[in-house]
């Protein structure tokens, strides 16, 4: 973070356009060397309903949503169906101007469409300026789009003012136009944002200090968002199947893989609900293909069944869980992490899985990829968990990130000729839940391999497969089962990257953990209060099961004391921290947010304060429970 | 070459292969119905030319779920209702797989019928047998989805209040593409028509009634049946679909009055199966999707070069 930094909120009517907008204005804002980071507003409904978007953006990398904004660009929202001000929702017409001003910084701007929203409408819009010291300009965006072509290019002309008013170079907006469209379109379009962008600079005198930031990249970057870099990672660990039902948020990647698989000699399947979603990843996996599905809380929910047949017959499995604000429907569109211990425990029986949450992009990316190569390799379901925060924004990272080989491998399956040597039972059926090797896993040979036929159930069953409830068996098959549990959390003990991030001194007196999309936001929140005299490192948890007990016991035992930050209400990783390590309890305390909105980088610095100095409050939306025995 | 060189093998198939080396103790009870679809499961698969490594039986929870436990092939005994998400995405990760799918008529019809319909509208080309007591037997003889209305068991004690669903009618509409009803207590018809349904490219459907004389105290044996094919009193045209679905519902009505009919109702031999339909749109790939992960020669997209898109 430095001073110049731009944080840019472009806010309307949900189906304005929006989306679209606010992502060509970050690529452009990247193109021209900057870093980015995007932060997503937006309610459950397609059309009507206010909405925004934040672009955040710098010279030194941004990796958080900044605290508030410095640039407003309020447009009309032309789905505000009751423009009375007695209305259920309120004066909808003028809120993309009302609704953002109260997080708008001092010396901030404002650019509205007086085309669309009076200034007289807002209360004490002048008033507040002044005392704000903002920076206001009313512009007929609407007008100008009209006069070129067409009301909805209204938001190009929006562009092109914030591009005049913050003296940028508007060449990469227009590449990215060309880009995207053609013909009538794009000649309107490079016209309204020509026009505006002189109309500014030719018609107004400027009384605001802020002008973009200028930066460099040393090599090719990519805007992409978390659900991007996990279809990614899958693609790379050579997942050709994908079985889904749309879901907010998880739609996303559904939608993503759905549209390169074809391409790419894959199959995508889009079925009756998630039970048969989580059922085809099975048998497409059972039939030796690289297979995944995935959805969110409720869907999750109905796969609940399935992923047991998958623990009990040892079939790989890749499943993810994008998180939304529950119970029931909740929130469909806002982030919250409280589906950890749905995720852990659902389903009959002792859980036997591994669940990942990564930090951010590029976690998605390599935890992905780390998930199908554990399924495969250790026949066990892994679930990836993340939420509306991280699939939602965009950030920039090096291309060459994403330059690496692709891994395809099935895992331990076997080929007929391995086949033709290996253990059958008396009866003939070959013996595909024996001792295994010496991680616990039994090699499986796959449907129309010869020699290879053995009975996959859901009941506990003999080395070949039938049903049993022999008591020794049991316990033998249970406990090589659960087995490869400890055996995977080796693996990734003593693997060169761990899954947890680090952060800050080493040496540090007090610690914050985090799991899952809001590591990076804790983190920037830890340099700032390193800057302002604490003395504080965090610890950013993804592997939830096997649980990373001697990288987490290291790190609270290494501190004085420690803050928990998470989207829920009831602290569930703290619950888990403590059920994990068995001890810790008055050490460690929570920090829980559940409004619906991802957590600000100044809440996390102010309820650190609150652990440390017993400081009264915690920003509005958020909450402190005490250590146990505090 | 195929890493799956049981799938085509041509070679001389004795129905003996479908036996278990050390056959298990059936769980099923002496008379129950569900013998009589085993028997004639294991005689049409030589008939169809078939082996064992290359077949693939799904079945659901119930005790009619029990039957890949006395076949021998590839089985996957799932879950209550699932049998058919699980094989359908089999058969689409490896067309040359004979898929068959089996199970009760609470597993299918009730607890699954969402599945039944959707696998059945998209024709996958797989075979779906149901074994079809009009009770739940595993659970002790409830009432099941097509149990008779009045049917009195434990769970309704003054009977049910319910219509029985119509399974052949529903399978129809839903889009199967081979739909017939047979018994256990005719296994020449029951072989032909496995058989048959095997062969058939699309989602084949056979309603098999089985008797449960342990729990369905009416002790209902499905006998005297008629085989609509053979007698003089039915004339329809299978192929037609208006036909086959006045005759279903009469066949529906009947065996609910007593009168157990049996055969073939509808076929449809020109429609393309979901396989066919989704390589057609260029959806799927040409070749079997589970060959390529045992080629070791096997090129893979890489998403590096997907990375145009963000730049
Ligand atoms: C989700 C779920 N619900 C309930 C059961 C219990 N259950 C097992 S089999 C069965 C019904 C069996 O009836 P049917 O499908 O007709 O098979 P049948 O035993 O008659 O062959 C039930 C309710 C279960 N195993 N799973
Ligand atoms: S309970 Fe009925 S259906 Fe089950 S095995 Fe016995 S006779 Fe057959
Ligand atoms: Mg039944």
């Amino acid at each position: 973070m430095t001073d110049t930094e731009l944080m840019w909120r472009i806010a309307g009517g949900s189906g304005d356009g929006i989306d679209s907008t606010s992502q060509n204005f970050a690529k452009a804002l990247m193109r021209a060397g900057l870093n980015v980071f995007t932060h997503r507003h937006y309610p459950s409904r397609i059309r009507g309903g206010h909405t925004y978007v934040e672009v955040r953006a710098d010279s030194e990398p941004v990796r958080s949503r900044g605290d508030g904004f410095n640039f407003l660009l309020a447009l009309g929202d032309s789905f505000a169906r009751n423009p009375s001000e007695d209305a259920f929702y309120g004066d909808e017409e003028v809120k993309p101007l009302t609704e953002n001003l109260d997080e708008l910084n001092e010396g901030g701007v404002i650019v509205y469409d007086e085309g669309l929203l009076e200034g007289d409408d807002v209360a004490n819009l002048n008033e507040r300026a002044e005392e704000n010291d903002w920076h206001v300009y009313p512009l007929d965006l609407r007008g100008l789009a009209r006069e070129h072509g067409r009301e909805v290019m209204r938001n190009t002309a929006g562009v092109g003012a914030t591009a005049a008013l913050l003296d940028m170079d508007i060449t990469h907006i227009e590449d990215l136009m060309e880009d995207a469209m053609s013909g009538d379109v794009l000649e309107a379009n490079l016209q309204i944002l020509e026009e505006a962008y002189e109309d500014v600079k030719d018609n107004y005198e400027f009384t605001h200090d802020l002008r973009a930031p200028t930066g460099e990249h040393d090599e090719q970057q990519v805007l992409l968002s978390g659900s991007n870099a996990i279809a990614y990672g899958a693609i790379d660990e050579g997942c050709r199947f994908i079985a889904g039902y749309p879901m907010t948020p998880w739609t996303d990647v559904f939608t993503i893989m759905s549209q390169h698989l074809p391409d790419i000699g894959g199959i995508s399947e889009q079925v009756e609900d998630e039970i048969a979603a989580a059922a085809l990843a099975i048998g497409a996996s059972h039939t030796g293909v690289k297979a995944m599905s995935g959805s969110s809380g409720g869907g999750f929910a109905l796969m609940s069944e399935p992923l047991g047949l998958a623990e009990m017959t040892e079939t790989p499995l890749v499943l993810i869980e994008a998180m939304r604000a529950g119970p029931s429907t909740g929130m469909p569109t806002k982030p919250e992490q409280a589906d950890l211990e749905h995720v852990l425990y659902t389903s009959q029986g002792d859980s036997t899985r591994v669940v990942f949450a990564p930090g951010n992009i590029r976690e998605c990316y390599d935890q992905i990829r780390a998930a199908f190569r554990i399924a495969y390799e250790y026949q066990i379901p892994s679930i990836l968990v993340y939420d509306q925060k991280l699939q939602g924004e965009l950030r920039n990272v090096d291309e060459s990130f994403f330059d690496r080989e692709p891994n395809a491998d099935p895992g331990t399956t076997m080929t007929e000729e391995e086949i033709a040597e290996a253990a059958h039972h008396a009866s003939g059926k070959f013996q595909r839940f024996g001792e295994g090797d010496e991680n616990g896993v039994s090699p499986r040979s796959v449907p129309g391999q010869k020699g290879g036929r053995f009975l996959a159930t859901g009941n506990e069953h003999s080395p070949e497969g039938h049903i049993s409830e022999d008591t020794e068996n049991r316990v033998r098959q249970m406990d090589r089962r659960l087995g490869k549990l400890d055996t995977i959390r080796e693996e990734l003990d003593g693997a060169d990257d761990s899954h947890q991030t680090y952060y800050g001194p080493d040496t540090a007196e007090y610690g914050i953990m985090v799991w899952g999309s809001h590591q990076d936001t804790v983190f920037e929140a830890v340099d700032r209060l390193n800057d302002a005299g604490h003395s504080v490192k965090a610890l950013g948890v993804s592997d939830l099961m096997p649980y990373p007990e001697a990288e987490v016991t290291e790190f609270i035992e290494s501190v004085e004391e420690c803050l928990v930050v998470e989207m829920n209400a009831t602290a569930q990783f703290r619950g888990l921290t403590q059920k994990e390590l068995g001890r810790f309890g008055p050490k460690l305390n929570s920090f829980l947010k559940y409004n619906g909105e991802p957590f600000e980088p100044y809440e996390v610095v102010e309820g650190f304060e609150r652990t440390v100095d017993g400081a009264p409050d915690v920003p509005e939306g958020t909450k402190f429970v005490p250590a146990a025995g505090d | 070459m195929s890493a799956f060189s049981a799938i085509d093998e041509e070679r001389e198939i004795d129905r003996d292969e479908f036996t278990p080396g050390i056959e298990p103790q059936p769980t099923w009870c002496p008379g129950c119905g569900d013998f009589g679809v085993l028997k004639a499961l294991k005689q049409a698969m030589p008939e169809v030319g078939r082996t064992p490594d290359e077949t693939l039986l799904v079945t659901g929870i119930g005790c009619s779920g029990k039957l890949n436990s006395y076949f021998e092939s590839y089985g996957f005994h799932t879950i209550h209702g699932r049998s058919l998400p699980v094989a359908r995405a089999a058969k689409l990760a490896n067309p040359g797989l004979e898929v068959i799918a089996a199970g009760g008529d609470g597993d299918g019809y009730g607890i699954g019928g969402n599945h039944f319909i959707h696998t059945a509208r998209e024709n996958h080309d797989m075979t779906y047998i149901v074994f079809n007591n009009e009770i739940f037997g595993l659970t002790k003889g409830q009432t099941s989805p097509t149990s008779p209305k009045g049917h009195k068991s434990k769970t309704q004690p003054h009977g049910s209040a319910k219509q029985p669903i119509r399974p052949l009618s529903q399978s129809l509409t839903a889009g199967a593409s081979y739909v017939a009803r047979t018994a256990a207590v005719n296994p020449n018809q029951a072989k032909e028509i496995i058989a048959e349904a095997i062969e058939h490219d699309g989602f084949a459907h056979i309603d098999f009634l089985t008797q449960c004389p342990t729990w369905n105290k009416d002790a209902k044996q499905y006998v005297p049946y008629v085989d609509v094919q053979q007698s003089d009193d039915y004339d329809f045209d299978v192929t037609d679909r208006e036909e086959a679905g006045k005759m279903m519902y009469e066949v529906e009505s009947k065996l609910h009055e007593g009168e157990v009919l049996t055969g073939r109702f509808y076929r449809d031999d020109d429609r393309m199966s979901y396989g066919e339909e989704k390589r057609a749109v260029g959806e799927m790939p040409d070749d079997p999707l589970a060959e390529r992960y045992f080629d070791e020669d096997a090129e893979w997209e890489r998403s590096a070069d997907l990375m145009h898109y963000h730049r």
